[in-house]
């Protein structure tokens, strides 16, 4: 489903990303971690096609697409979707309209029929069981006023909605309690299946606990150093990251 | 800030057409021959003549205010000519004989007169140029006693209400622009609700400038009598024009006790071209004086003009009453807006509310003045005023000038301001939701206006939200 080879990113003219290469399949959950600043967060961006974020070399397949040639609405509309690690509010904007017309750019891009706002409701309250999150937000501003754990969510909610084929999720777990870090991760195993794949950035292994992944990847300096099943995450989490560092500096 | 953000804010105005009627012309200049001649025209009675000597009169020993925000070229108030209308063979007695052409161009608006009647229930004064050529559901207002025409009309058919209420807010020595206005106003609304009646529909008036050169000097009344209710809707466009058109309109209402008056306006005149060539100067005056417990209300939403120098004010005279104001005001290009709102309270347990959205593009500058002035005699009386301004791109620019003059230690006064832009963050979140780019600039503008836009009447609200695209990018979702 995606294959990203020998990438090379950066910001502002800095190369953070330098040479990363990662293939992952349909029905497969990915964990990307890693230190800070070892560029997940650029990797997440790249991929969703954040301005500020600049590919500069290598390449990026997506269901034998080039996805670096898209904009970032026509990724959105080809199944890609970025749970934010800061979702921005925007006040004035009723979140459940927002949904809908997101949805619905989907749908038309797909060529699917459009959804009236009956069947768009139907949709959204059953979606928003999943997260537990009270039918009061849907009519309030997308994001104004809501707590942290309650962006995340909302971003969890926003993915249920649009049923991406690609969910990439940036950090949702920072600065969540348990039981948001449970929601999010029920929110994220009920989208699993066979056509999905999900790439989850963590800093912690603690949200890999309840959301289990296929394949655990370790991001140093801009590339992919390690990568295991799901006890790398556990290896990872008694040990640290210095150990993987330390590896790496032994290998040169 | 992003390209498509500079690409919607550079769509040229799409309502820039002229349509081809033979004016009626007066050679350009004033003096008080030509202020006899529009008189004479207009076959009006001494005392109207009268007025507009006096205040033609004053007018001369006036200078131009300078103390607005906004900057523009010397007008020659010579090389305007004061009086235009369309000619007409015969007298209208149906919309059926209004002419095709005329009508042509309403529909090219979408604001043809049949639907608007059919669809909305909404009664039309067209006003085009300065005469008015459709009046409907006349008949209909006229059963509980309604009166709704053009002011020339109400001049001939009921000068006693003229003449007790014209130039009762703004008297003709107000300010320049009023001045002149009373000098040379051709023609324009009037409206008068008797006691008790709530108007059973909302009264709206499209207004059009359509001669080149021609300066408009709109002049609307309305008049709500003791406990009667009224909801009156003004909406214009202009077509593209080289010149510079002045607009020098005056409003004025007349709330007695218990009454309640709700005016909403929708402005998308011709800004100017990209480098702010052309365009309409629009310098109004618009006031309201409340009796005893009643409301007035200004829902304004512009988009248009090159200049826009307008405070639509209220007077809380009597004891109890309410002034508001709902502001939307857009720049773009090198359009200029100093706008804003007074709102004077002398009676006691008065209120005003200003809620003000400045949105600045391209360009485009804009200032927020308000003034509040709590009188003496104003006990309990209470303001709460928010002025909000937001910026695309990085060369517009926003002001906000807030005047409070407080002489009543009981006045409990808020105010709040805030300026913010639409960032690169809140561009992408939508983008990557699969939002367009154009779509979101359209959405997180109308979610920054929506506490204006719920005060509008709905099918207005529909039409303000269609106008603030047009003028931002090519359609609204």
């Amino acid at each position: 489903m995606l294959e990203i080879k020998d990438l090379y990113a950066g910001i502002d003219g800095k190369e953070i990303l330098k040479g990363l290469t990662l293939h992952v399949g349909a029905g497969e959950v990915h964990a990307i971690m890693g230190p800070n600043g070892s560029g997940k967060s650029t990797l997440a961006n790249v991929l969703a096609g954040r301005p500020k974020y600049v590919p500069t070399s290598g390449s990026v397949t997506y269901e034998g697409k080039d996805l670096l040639a898209l904009p970032a609405e026509e990724r959105a509309r080809e199944g890609v979707f970025l749970a934010m690690q800061y979702p921005v509010e925007i006040p004035g904007v009723n979140n459940i309209y927002f949904l809908k017309a997101a949805l619905n750019a989907v749908r038309k891009h797909q060529g699917q029929e459009e959804l009236d706002a009956m069947e768009f409701l139907q949709l959204a309250r059953e979606k928003m069981k999943l997260v537990e999150l009270d039918e009061a937000f849907m009519n309030r501003s997308v994001n104004e006023g809501f707590s942290g754990g309650e962006k995340k969510r909302n971003e969890i909610f926003q993915m249920a909605v649009l049923d991406p084929k690609l969910a990439i999720l940036d950090e949702t777990d920072s600065g969540l309690d348990i039981d948001a870090l449970r929601i999010v991760a029920e929110g994220v195993n009920a989208l699993r299946s066979e056509k999905h794949a999900v790439l989850v950035i963590t800093h912690y292994q603690r949200l890999l606990k309840y959301l289990v992944p296929d394949f655990v990847h370790v991001l140093a300096d801009g590339r992919i150093v390690k990568s295991g099943g799901k006890e790398l995450a556990e290896e990872l989490e008694q040990k640290g990251y210095e150990w993987i560092e330390e590896e790496l500096v032994a290998a040169r | 800030m992003s390209s498509t953000i500079e690409q919607i804010a550079s769509q040229e105005y799409k309502y820039g057409f002229i349509t081809d009627i033979e004016a009626d012309q007066a050679p350009p200049g004033l003096n008080e021959d030509i202020i006899r001649l529009i008189s004479a025209k207009k076959n009006e009675p001494e005392w109207m003549l009268e007025f507009r000597l006096k205040a033609f009169r004053h007018w001369l020993t006036m200078k131009e205010p300078t103390w607005a925000n906004i900057k523009y070229g010397p007008i020659d108030y010579q090389a305007t000519s004061y009086y235009s209308a369309p000619k007409q063979k015969k007298k209208l007695n149906s919309l059926d004989e209004v002419d095709p052409e005329l009508r042509a161009t309403f529909a090219k608006l979408g604001i043809s007169l049949e639907e608007q009647k059919r669809l909305s229930g909404v009664a039309v004064d067209a006003v085009f140029d300065s005469v008015s050529v459709a009046t409907t559901f006349r008949t209909e207002l006229a059963k509980v006693g309604v009166i709704f025409c053009s002011f020339s009309d109400a001049v001939q058919n009921h000068p006693e209400l003229v003449q007790k209420y014209l130039g009762s807010v703004v008297p003709y020595t107000d300010n320049f622009f009023a001045t002149l206005n009373s000098a040379v106003f051709t023609d324009g609304s009037f409206c008068y609700i008797p006691k008790g009646v709530r108007c059973p529909m909302e009264l709206s008036t499209y207004f059009r400038i359509n001669s080149a050169n021609t300066g408009q000097f709109e002049r609307t009344l309305i008049v709500a009598d003791e406990g009667a209710t009224v909801s009156y809707l003004e909406g214009c466009t202009a077509p593209m024009r080289d010149e510079n058109q002045l607009h020098a309109a005056v409003v004025e209402l007349v709330a007695l006790d218990n009454a309640s008056i709700k005016y909403s306006t929708v402005q998308n005149w011709y800004p100017g071209d990209k480098e702010g060539r052309g365009g309409i100067y629009n310098f109004v005056t618009k006031r309201g004086k409340a009796f005893k417990n009643a409301k007035l209300s200004w829902t304004q939403v512009e988009t248009g003009s090159a200049i826009t120098w307008k405070y639509p004010s209220c007077i809380l005279q009597g004891d109890n009453s309410i002034g508001e104001f709902y502001s939307v005001a857009l720049t773009n290009h090198r359009q200029q807006a100093d706008t804003g709102t007074k709102m004077i309270h002398l009676g006691k347990n008065t209120r005003s509310t200003i809620v003000s959205k400045g949105i600045s593009a391209g360009r485009g500058q804009q200032t927020y003045r308000g003034e509040v002035k709590i009188m003496k005699s104003a006990e309990g009386a209470r303001n709460y005023s928010q002025c909000d301004s937001l910026l695309l791109g990085d060369k517009c620019g926003a002001h906000t000038f807030p005047y409070i003059e407080v002489r009543n230690s009981t006045a409990k006064m808020e105010h709040e301001a805030s300026t913010s832009k639409i960032g690169e963050d809140q561009l992408f979140y939508c983008q990557q939701r699969g939002i367009s780019a154009e779509d979101a600039v359209s959405m997180i503008v109308n979610g920054f206006c929506r506490e204006v836009f719920k005060e509008l009447p709905m099918e207005f609200a529909v039409e303000a939200t269609k106008l603030l695209g047009v003028s931002l990018e090519g359609a609204v979702g």
